[in-house]
């Protein structure tokens, strides 16, 4: 669906380049649910602007829906759908008039634009608004209206740039209940950005980690999280314990670590699994006489992936 | 909620290919929805010319003297007011525009398969639909004071108007962009150009009396041969070579504010 080779981006000219994207190597197959995930500034959105047509590329080809972007952006465009982070809706038009237009723009006839605006309005629960003025709707309404704008022409690759950006948790949720409508019932193949660290971590088949205009990683959540971050399990024991629960943690887990916590001192180690472990780890300590006075694990996110890569918590770099 | 749309079985919508006529159709549509939906604007949009008519022409006819009195100040005067409001409206074809470009829907409409010269002619042709019911209203509103109605050419004004309208409108639409960060330099950049062409296009008062840079500067400007052009079909003749210097000048205006709008739209990230 999507074949990137070098594609690259700069903003300016003479010293004041910025190369915002510094080649791309992508490929999407069909049906994929792929999430771009980065700090605000990694060129995110820039390589989705690029892979929409809507930004021409510095360098290198992009292939989209078996088309050039730069050879036939028009053609691309019909082909697939695009959500952008801001409402996508006029203010000073009505729903009913937006969605409709909407279809005639992507060369639906009149009649096809009007059933199919209705079948959206149906489906996305819109039916009551249908001849409100676009800016009397509420966020969440409105945020819909977008989705159904983007689905006119029933794209079978659909992008959404930061799609849940400022919604409250209700409307996320809702938002991700139709992305995955759209995946079982149609198969759609859908690329999105986002800088919600849970967001990737619980929808995203495949995350792609985009750093300073580069991928930094790229694998499905639970093995960036196996093979970049791990389970780390905590035991608290007394100081006199030290040495046998240093023997033990050592036999079960890998990077061991100690730091004094209060009277007693805590052992930090890696494990593979941690909630399957701490048990069998507990069970040891104390056929050692080790009294453990408190046990934690700590499962990754992708924000520790994100600070192994670069050194630097995602969360920081979405502030700065 | 139902789920007809995203279901498999839902037929997938056929797309037919369309031409750049079908693009201007459409987004032209979209716009005029706007006017559709709340008429009232239409209607105050009716008053102003007719202000101008009735508050500026008796005055004119004072000041000018014998040559211009009466039949004549209006049969001078009216094309004037024609292309005033065309000026008016056509000129701000980017200020609707730079709510969309900050709101989102620009960059929505231009993710859509629609021709970059549409977005323009479309946008600036609704500007001109209420122009055609405002000519009429002031024609029909002016006849009984003594204006000679020749429709065929009021038509072909009207056509000519049309073309450089559309200019206007994709310059005014390429400095919508230009000015996206800054809504101020848009109105600031709009009424500083609109005014000063208005004047030195022998729009409202006749430059033959004017100082010779004047003249000089109604020279260089395509809206004095668009105005000169206007005067000669709404007096009712084909023959006069101004109606061609003002189709040239018409047709290089639409050329280059089109080239500059496509450019401004590609050049731009929203």
């Amino acid at each position: 669906m999507i074949h990137t080779e070098a594609l690259t981006r700069s903003f300016g000219s003479g010293k004041q380049v910025v190369h915002a994207v510094r080649g791309i190597d992508l490929d999407v197959a069909e049906g994929e649910l792929v999430a771009f995930l980065g700090p605000n500034g990694a060129g995110k959105s820039t390589t989705l602007r690029m892979l929409t047509s809507l930004l021409p590329p510095t360098s290198g080809t992009a292939r989209v829906a078996g088309l050039d972007v730069t050879a036939d952006p028009a053609a691309v465009r019909s082909r697939i759908g695009y959500i952008g982070q801001k409402d996508g809706a006029g203010h000073n038009y009505r729903v009913w008039d937006e969605l409709r237009m909407q279809g005639r723009f992507y060369g639906l006839d009149r009649r096809a634009a009007a059933a199919r605006a209705e079948q959206l309005l149906d489906s996305l629960d819109l039916g009551s608004l249908k001849m409100r003025k676009v800016s009397t709707l509420s966020g969440g309404q409105k945020r819909r209206l977008d989705i159904a704008l983007g689905l006119i022409h029933a794209p079978g690759l659909l992008f959404l740039d930061e799609p849940s950006t400022g919604m409250d948790p209700q409307n996320r949720a809702n938002l991700w209940e139709h992305i995955a409508r759209l995946r079982t019932e149609r198969g759609t193949t859908i690329v999105l950005t986002t800088h919600y660290l849970e967001e990737a971590d619980s929808m995203a088949e495949r995350v792609v980690v985009i750093d300073h205009g580069e991928i930094i990683a790229d694998d499905p959540p639970a093995v960036l999280k196996a093979d970049l971050a791990g389970d780390r399990i905590t035991v608290l024991v007394d100081p006199a314990d030290v040495g046998p629960a240093r023997a033990v943690a050592g036999r079960v887990g890998r990077e061991l670590a100690e730091r004094p916590v209060g009277a007693g001192v805590e052992l930090a180690l890696r494990v593979d699994v941690g909630p399957a472990q701490l048990p069998a780890l507990l069970r040891e300590l104390a056929d050692r006489g080790v009294a453990v006075r408190a046990a934690t694990v700590h499962q990754p996110t992708l924000d520790d992936v994100f600070l192994t890569l670069t050194g630097r918590s995602l969360r920081e770099g979405a502030d700065a | 909620m139902s789920t007809p749309v995203l279901s498999p079985t839902a037929a997938t919508p056929q797309l037919s290919r369309r031409g750049v006529l079908t693009d201007i159709g459409s987004v032209w549509q979209r716009e005029t929805l706007t006017i559709l939906r709340d008429p009232f604007s239409l209607i105050f949009s009716l008053l102003q010319p007719l202000i101008f008519l009735g508050l500026f022409g008796p005055l004119l006819a004072g000041v000018t003297g014998d040559g211009l009195t009466g039949g004549g100040t209006l049969q001078w005067f009216l094309p004037g007011v024609v292309v005033m409001i065309t000026m008016f409206g056509t000129s701000m074809t980017g200020s609707n525009l730079q709510f969309e470009i900050m709101t989102g829907a620009f960059e929505r409409i231009l993710a859509t398969p629609l021709s970059r010269a549409a977005l323009m002619i479309g946008r600036a042709l609704k500007e001109l639909t209420p122009l055609v019911v405002q000519a009429l209203v002031i024609v029909l509103v002016a006849t009984p004071f003594g204006f000679r109605v020749h429709p065929l050419h009021i038509l072909a004004g009207l056509v000519l108007l049309g073309v450089f309208g559309v200019g206007i409108g994709a310059l005014s639409y390429a400095l919508a962009i230009a000015a996206r960060k800054a809504e101020w330099v848009f109105w600031a950049v709009q009424q500083t150009l609109l005014f000063p062409l208005l004047i030195l296009s022998g729009m409202m008062l006749p430059l033959e009396t004017g100082p010779r840079w004047m003249q000089l500067a109604a020279a260089v400007n395509p809206l004095t041969y668009v105005v000169d052009a206007e005067r000669a079909l709404f007096g009712g003749t084909f023959a006069d070579p101004a109606i061609l210097h003002g189709a040239v000048a018409a047709s290089l205006t639409c050329a280059v504010g089109l080239w500059v709008g496509v450019r401004a739209i590609r050049g731009s990230t929203f």
